[in-house]
């Protein structure tokens, strides 16, 4: 049935066939079994289920999963290179309490590492603008700010050798 | 395993990393969607496009012939009874409340756009989407009313047949001679009417369910994204399907936030295991969308208020008079009823020695979907009535708003004190009496950190700019801790049942702690904070104790975690259940020392024979050798396991200040938060990270009220705000960085000395922005605006105000 696509996710090629309606985050969760990556709206507004598709942050219930063949798609499963080597979004999270519930973190760390990506080095007030279509409802973002902060300090000091856990 | 010799030092009150984050940050959390039984089929609902209709018939031919379709059910196919209404508003006066709670599926009329009408189950979700737009319900669309004072007018549509005027019930509190005797003679009364306007709760998760027959067993499962997985098995099965309790298994899995809303028993609920039993045992999964949520989960708030404030010219209150409305929505949740009365009217006078309270609620039905708790749940629209107040009352006899509260602030050797429209006033003589607070230390902490002897100097730097500055205080006091079961049995406010907690500890042969309770965290961290408290309690390592919850087969009966008690009810069961723990390792200690067990003293995880400080055991040595029992002494039952429960003997109480700082832009009326200012007392802290972050979200919460967030109806009942594109979640640009601070006032009622902080930031911070915009806007003349406070709303109030003056 659908169509047939090929992507690379995290790491590891993949072949799928989809009906073409098919969002790239359904074929994530349902098809891949990556269920890291969340639905928290209907309307592209929560970020939840923020994905990098070569590269960059992309809302994966925006993108049609025939959108996506062909690319290197990364989710939160392919962000810590190893079993005790989180990325180091992930410590900084852990460390800096940037999580409650813990449902928008998964979107909100791929956003966060695209900024980072983008700028080393961002400002509070950078980073709140970065992160603006990433809802969170617990935090308050007070401390995701300080966590994406906490982040690229650690990234700039050592950036080559994600920080261990 | 860490060897206990080492003596661990107490992770309590340390801001220890949480251990459930390594699954949330890698994404290997588990929440309900998540989740994926063999042979699950998928459920949609059809919901209704009319906020009050009749339904005279519902083809479902067309869609049980589409495509992996395999049942279609409307409410008449469903036996059940209505959902059950567990919080009545209660007291002695015999209070009629006329009760209607939505079924499985509605039968013959809808009272809310959203109300479900008929269930699609189907081999994937997308067909079963798809097959509800091919149900044809022919309706009989009726007049609809949104507005809860509209609602009572004459000639108002009407909702049901048994709430006449859609009154749900009338209730009152305090005395209302001693108020109007009071008001009637008073120098100076100030007179407000007030909107504490709906909100949308918001979790990032939705709710979702899957429901699981086995017909071998004839037993149900339900895994549910729930604050109460017990209390859902209880009304399950007790008042919904009339099975027996013991024939349900009710599991909450990893929740993505819930601030309220899981609290209840939802329709879908039984929807799914109805399903799930039609279907010979497949499992049925039901995922809630954004839209559904906002349509069909409850909303929060929605009181119309009119106050008066009395006292005199020189700052002292003598009387508070509260009408208010309170908008219940079509049919009624849970415990809608008793937000507005026991969480709200009950805790009218804050933290103020206020002599003549007298408060007056009207429960009201309307076209819209349920209201119920939303964090703060009553406290938030108290705080937001008393706060107001103060500063009506400051402004009007021209005194400063903070000396006006340090005046009339209930004394530190007040304490326990009854408040007169208190939950101590009930009948029946069980009391609940506030605890204790010392409320002027962290008021000045928090004035002296916002500057605010030099708040003219900047009110007259922003002018310059174009800018109206404006500080607002909020010196709040919340009930945390609900609550004895002897006052609810008394009162009769409350579940219907009581409201203790309980928590099981196992110690295992391995040294490995078990603890399993019954409360149910959302994002708390409970799984951290319970190892913090049972490590200390038992003197070991946190890594040795795993904390489990959440599933009514293995954890013991608990009410669950809401109105900020897991901290003070759950974890002192969990303390009592350590308690017991030792005194049984204790007596076995004795019996292997060949010492009496009053001869054995602990230290840490040692327990010693004293005055021979050689002949001990250690924790583990006790639990191995009781555990495998070779050697049991008579009448000692083998392995450490013990079960405590706990019924606080009052709530708990905390308290503080905050003080919003706002700039007005005068040409365009938009409002920023440019400084936030939070003193807490929380108590004790189990740990001081989990607590700051929770008072950060309660706080953006708050302001989100305040400042942007409106659910808005259509006068024909339609939800205008239906999405997140037009429902204005916070976002992280909008806050400025919080600035917290604490004064420390232990609970007595608690041996943990703890007071809960789940809601603190929610209950204050509204009205400390509220109060921070009516300053700004003062100087125009302006001395009340209701919230949320958009750019247009605040500029045509700008503009109106200025053309007033000219």
């Amino acid at each position: 049935m659908g169509e047939h696509i090929s992507m690379t996710v995290n790491g590891t090629p993949r072949q799928l066939d989809v009906e073409p309606r098919r969002m790239l985050v359904q074929a994530l969760r349902e098809d891949l079994d990556l269920t890291g990556t969340h639905v928290g709206c209907d309307t592209s507004q929560c970020g939840a289920c923020t994905v990098h598709v070569d590269g960059r942050a992309v809302k994966s219930c925006t993108m049609l999963a025939v959108q996506a063949d062909g690319t290197a798609v990364t989710t939160i499963e392919g962000m810590a290179s190893g079993p005790d080597a989180l990325h180091p979004l992930q410590t900084a999270f852990w460390e800096k309490h940037g999580l409650q519930c813990g449902f928008c973190t998964p979107g909100m760390i791929m956003t966060a590492a695209d900024l980072l990506a983008r700028n080393p080095d961002p400002s509070d007030e950078e980073i709140r603008h970065a992160i603006e279509g990433n809802m969170c409802r617990c935090t308050g973002y007070q401390n995701i700010v300080a966590a994406v902060k906490a982040a690229a300090t650690a990234m700039r000091e050592a950036p080559t050798a994600p920080v261990t856990a | 395993m860490t060897d206990v010799l080492d003596a661990p030092t107490s992770p309590l009150g340390k801001p220890i990393k949480r251990t459930e984050d390594p699954r949330f940050i890698t994404g290997e959390g588990r929440y309900v969607d998540d989740i994926k039984l063999q042979s699950t089929a998928h459920m949609a609902i059809l919901r209704s496009p009319y906020a009050h209709a009749n339904i005279r018939s519902i083809d479902t031919t067309r869609a049980t012939s589409m495509p992996g379709v395999l049942a279609v059910f409307v409410g008449a196919d469903i036996p059940y009874n209505p959902m059950p209404m567990a919080w009545p508003a209660g007291g002695s006066a015999g209070i009629q409340n006329n009760v209607s709670t939505p079924r499985t599926l509605a039968t013959d009329s809808v009272k809310w756009t959203g109300e479900g009408v008929a269930a699609v189950v189907a081999e994937t979700p997308e067909q079963a989407f798809d097959a509800v737009e091919a149900i044809d319900v022919d309706w009989e669309p009726l007049p609809a009313v949104v507005d809860a004072e509209k609602a009572l007018e004459d000639g108002a549509p009407q909702l049901h047949e048994n709430a006449p005027n859609n009154v749900v019930f009338e209730w009152n509190v305090g005395d209302k001679a001693g108020t109007d005797s009071a008001i009637d003679g008073a120098e100076v009364v100030v007179r407000q009417r007030i909107v504490n306007h709906r909100l949308i709760p918001n979790p990032m998760e939705g709710r979702g369910n899957i429901g699981w027959y086995n017909p071998g067993t004839d037993e149900y499962t339900i895994w549910m994204s729930s604050q109460t997985p017990h209390i859902q098995r209880l009304l399950l099965a007790a008042f919904v399907m009339g099975i027996p309790e013991h024939k349900i298994r009710c599991i909450s899995p990893d929740v993505g936030g819930a601030f309220g809303t899981k609290i209840f028993c939802y329709p879908d609920y039984a929807l799914v295991l109805f399903a799930s039993k039609a279907l010979g045992g497949r499992p049925v999964k039901w995922i809630e969308s954004r839209r559904e949520n906002y349509q069909s989960t409850i909303h929060g708030r929605d009181h119309i208020t009119y106050l008066e404030i009395a006292g005199t010219r020189d700052g002292e209150v003598t009387g508070l008079r509260v009408k208010t409305l309170a908008n219940l929505g079509g049919r009624l949740s849970t415990i809608g009823p008793g937000i507005p009365t026991t969480l709200y009217a009950r805790v009218l006078s804050g933290c103020y020695r206020i002599p003549n309270v007298y408060a007056e609620v009207t429960g009201v039905y309307t076209n819209t979907v349920f209201v119920d708790a939303y964090r703060g749940a009553g406290r938030p629209e108290a705080t937001y009535v008393i706060e107001r107040a103060m500063d009506l009352f400051a402004a009007e006899i021209g005194m400063d708003r903070a000396e006006v509260r340090r005046r009339n602030f209930i004394q530190p050797d007040q304490f326990p004190y009854d408040n007169p429209s208190g939950l101590g006033t009930a009948s029946g003589g069980a009391k609940i009496y506030i605890d204790s607070g010392n409320y002027e230390p962290a008021m000045d902490m928090a004035l002296a950190t916002v500057g605010y002897g030099d708040l003219a100097a900047k009110k007259a730097e922003a002018k310059g700019r174009g800018k109206l500055l404006g500080l607002g205080l909020s010196t709040y006091i919340e009930v945390c801790g609900v609550a004895p079961s002897k006052w609810i049995g008394a009162v009769g406010e409350g579940w219907g049942a009581a409201m203790w907690e309980s928590s099981n500890i196992k110690v295992h042969l391995t040294g490995k702690v078990v603890v399993t309770m019954g409360t149910q965290p959302q994002g708390q961290g409970h799984e951290t904070t319970y190892a913090q408290v049972i490590a200390d309690a038992l003197a070991i390592p946190m890594e040795d104790v795993i904390v489990q919850h959440s599933d009514t087969q293995g954890t013991p009966f608990g009410y669950g975690s809401y109105g900020s008690r897991t901290s003070s009810v759950g974890m002192t069961a969990a303390i009592k259940a350590a308690d017991k723990i030792k005194d049984k390792a204790r007596r076995y200690a004795a019996h292997m020392l060949e010492a009496s067990p009053d001869d054995i003293e602990i230290d840490g995880a040692e327990y010693r024979v004293k005055g021979s400080p050689d002949r001990k055991k250690t924790f583990q040595e006790i639990a191995f050798a009781l555990d495998l029992a070779f050697d049991a002494p008579e009448g000692m039952e083998p392995y450490l396991d013990e079960t405590a429960y706990y019924d606080t003997p009052n709530c708990t109480w905390p308290f503080g200040t905050h003080i919003a700082v706002v700039e007005v832009d005068e040409e365009t009326g938009k409002v920023d938060l440019v400084r936030y200012v939070a003193v807490d007392d929380v108590g004790n802290k189990i740990n001081p990270m989990i607590v700051d972050g929770q008072l950060h979200g309660g706080i953006a919460q708050g302001v989100g009220q305040a400042l942007w967030e409106e659910a808005i109806y259509s006068d024909d009942g339609q939800l205008l705000t239906g999405s997140m594109l037009d429902y204005a979640v916070p976002r992280a640009s909008w806050f400025p960085h919080l600035e917290l601070d604490q004064t420390v006032t232990p609970s007595p009622v608690n041996p943990l000395g703890v007071k809960g902080v789940g809601e603190a930031g929610a209950i204050a911070s509204t009205a400390a922005v509220a109060n921070a915009v009516v300053d700004a806007l003062a100087p125009l003349g302006i001395r009340h605006l209701d919230m949320p406070y958009t750019s247009r709303k605040v500029w045509a109030a700008i503009e109106s105000a200025k053309g007033g003056q000219a």
